[in-house]
């Protein structure tokens, strides 16, 4: 089956340092290239129709570069984005803004109450997509957003309203109702309910359950909260510094981390009531992602497992048993066993 | 049992508003004993926050203190004066904020920051304060203290910043330490070295942690005892362990229910009903619960039910499940 996202080997990398004169002229005199960021190094993965696929990893890990690579709001170095097979990463984002490919891919971004304008009432916010993406105006509009308001469990009454007048709860809704209006088949979600309490979230993460078996739109959903991501996902992805380390069936990454980054990630999620369980700790800090050894395990340093041979070949993601990949050298291929 | 370190006794707060007085904290009783977490926990505007900044003396100019004492051993600070408050701070009673990079001075290498309170607080001569706040760095987990030291707030990740302000706090070893939201916005990794670290600390100088979140899971993990606030009340105190076996208060039950850590699915976690009341209303019910509450009978709508102060597992509910 053709999945309906495939993305290969994609790759951003940004240039650091303000270009002042002096390295101006060191850039005209070629002596020295600019230092880069390895923002999203060599990434691949691909999400099935109806699929929900997590994304997770820490701050700076390059999850929101990832996600804004996907959505096409910024251009990719290299590599490909293939949507229903045809290549989107060739397109530059300015044009991809009125491509005919933009309504079916849209994005629930992490506070509504920062990324709603504030000026535009619940009705424009959902309405703005729809004019502009699908050309809608007067009572076909008003239809469309009523419907996608409904969709997502937003009272009508609220639809005059504007963001400050809104809960956190009900502004979530609109940033959702916004994003589904217009009918996508890929839905990105940069963490849409961090900024929620508890018991918001639960009405939330229900409601985006309920518009997935209802609409059959395809997530890409981007948590640090991993209990969220273990209950939403079918499958995850493990970032660690611009690169994906660990993929697999959300359960089974869950129940049985193979990579020692994962690992460490998962013993640190509280639990309720565990107080005296072994977990695992990193120590040291994070390699920089500026100019990184190609050679190198981006891991070296805090693994607890690190050795000679980490830093003489950069371990590459390597199928473990049908569904699971993994990039460690420690991970012995043939059982299907962490070494660590 | 001896007397406890820090003591909330009776404590009411209200804020004065264009739109009316809103009652954000009635009636709140807390003790931490020394050397033991008490961690808060509701969600917002459930008055955790208020209380933590009404007992470090730092409430914003429209709240007011109603009624209720703020007992640090035998001083109650709500009657001190703000110089003799300067005396105690930092160095009796400190405190961790949430978002450290904010707290932090953005103009200030953060080893002078740690100086500063070694200076004022724990009677560190001016030459040997340098190089103390290296080695506190050094205990808080930096590594190359001697070189960040002299990094500012921005030149450092989250985490590293919330480390020197747990270093700032425990510079001058306080028997009471209240830490409001210390890791909201760091990274789980960093968040568990972070936890550990703070309780690693506070029992080395028997301190008293006053640990607020909102993160049911996170309390567990980390606190003695846990005490549950909904629109500015106490609805339940208990031990850790008791409290995840047998929530007695409904609102407590729920919130576990609806915490994403103790569900096997997403059909298993329950939403909690309603919101919170507004807490500027003039007839607001005695217990602020009840028309959240499936279990609500007319005696909710007579008089609120007082924690009884001397058991371990407290309830201010007519019908507590069983």
């Amino acid at each position: 089956m053709i999945p309906l996202l495939a993305v290969t080997d994609l790759t951003k990398r940004y240039p650091v340092g303000k270009p002042g004169p002096l390295s101006r002229l060191r850039q005209r005199q070629n002596t020295e290239p600019r230092p880069q960021v390895y923002a999203v190094d060599g990434v691949s993965f691909t999400i099935a129709k109806g699929e929900t696929v997590g994304l997770v990893g820490e701050s700076g890990c390059g999850k929101s570069t990832l996600v804004r690579l996907v959505t096409r709001l910024i251009d990719p170095t290299s590599g490909a984005i293939l949507f229903d097979t045809r290549d989107l990463s060739e397109l530059p984002a300015r044009r991809f803004a009125r491509d005919r490919d933009r309504p079916r891919i849209q994005m629930v971004f992490q506070d509504a109450g920062e990324s709603i304008n504030p000026r535009f009432s619940a009705f424009d916010a959902i309405a703005d997509p729809l004019r502009r993406l699908r050309g809608l105006k007067g009572a076909a509009l008003k239809a469309k957003v009523e419907r996608a308001a409904g969709q997502c469990g937003l009272p009508l009454a609220l639809l005059t309203r504007y963001p400050h007048q809104l809960s956190g709860g009900q502004r979530a809704r609109v940033g959702i109702a916004r994003a589904i209006a217009v009918e996508p088949e890929l839905l990105v979600l940069d963490e849409p309910t961090a900024a929620l309490d508890v018991s918001v979230q639960v009405v939330v993460l229900q409601l985006l359950a309920r518009l997935r078996a209802e609409l059959g739109m395809s997530y890409l959903f981007v948590s640090h909260d991993l209990n969220v991501v273990r209950l939403l996902c079918d499958r995850i992805l493990v970032m660690y510094l611009g690169k994906i380390v660990e993929a697999g069936p959300a359960r089974m990454v869950f129940n049985d981390p193979l990579h020692p980054y994962t690992q460490a990630l998962i013993a640190a999620v509280p639990r309720l009531d565990r107080k005296a369980a072994f977990r695992v700790r990193l120590s040291g800090e994070a390699r920089s992602p500026i100019d990184p050894d190609p050679d190198v395990c981006r891991f070296f340093g805090r693994c607890p497992h690190g050795t000679s041979a980490c830093t003489e070949r950069m371990p590459r993601l390597a199928p473990v048993g049908p569904k699971r990949e993994v990039a460690c050298h420690r991970v012995d291929v043939g059982s299907f066993q962490s070494v660590g | 049992m001896s007397a406890p370190a820090l003591l909330i006794d009776n404590l009411s707060v209200e804020f004065r508003t264009r739109s009316g007085v809103v009652k954000a904290v009635e009636n709140v009783t807390i003790s931490v004993g020394k050397g033991e977490t008490v961690a808060i926990v509701g969600e917002s505007g459930s008055g955790k926050s208020v209380t933590a900044y009404t007992a470090m003396r730092i409430l914003d100019a429209a709240g007011r203190v109603t009624g209720g004492r703020i007992m640090l051993g035998a001083v109650d600070l709500l009657t001190l004066r703000e110089s003799e408050l300067a005396e105690l701070r930092g160095r009796e009673i400190a405190m961790i904020f949430q978002n450290p990079r904010s707290a932090l001075n953005p103009i200030r290498p953060v080893g002078r920051q740690i100086a500063d309170v070694l200076i004022r607080h724990a009677n560190v001569p001016r030459a040997l304060a340098a190089q103390r706040a290296v080695e506190l760095l050094q205990a808080v987990g930096i590594t190359d203290p001697a070189r960040r030291a002299k990094a500012y707030p921005f030149e450092m990740s989250g985490g590293m910043c919330q480390r020197v302000m747990i270093a700032i706090a425990l510079a001058a070893r306080p028997s009471v330490l209240i830490a409001d939201e210390p890791t909201t916005g760091l990274d789980v990794t960093t968040q568990a070295v972070i936890m550990e670290l703070i309780a690693d600390l506070a029992v080395d100088i028997r301190m008293a942690t006053v640990f607020i979140t909102h993160d049911l899971a996170l309390a567990g993990q980390h606190a003695d005892r846990i005490v549950v606030m909904h629109a500015g009340h106490v609805v339940e105190t208990a031990p850790t362990a008791a409290l995840f076996a047998w929530p007695r208060h409904p609102y407590t039950a729920q919130l576990i229910a609806a915490t994403a850590e103790s569900a096997a699915s997403l059909q298993e976690l329950a939403s909690i009903p309603g919101s919170l009341p507004d807490l500027q209303r003039a007839d607001l019910p005695p217990c602020r619960f009840s028309q959240r509450c499936h279990l609500k009978t007319t005696a909710c709508d007579q008089t609120l039910p007082s924690l009884s102060p001397n058991s371990t597992h407290a309830v201010a509910c007519w019908n507590p499940l069983q």
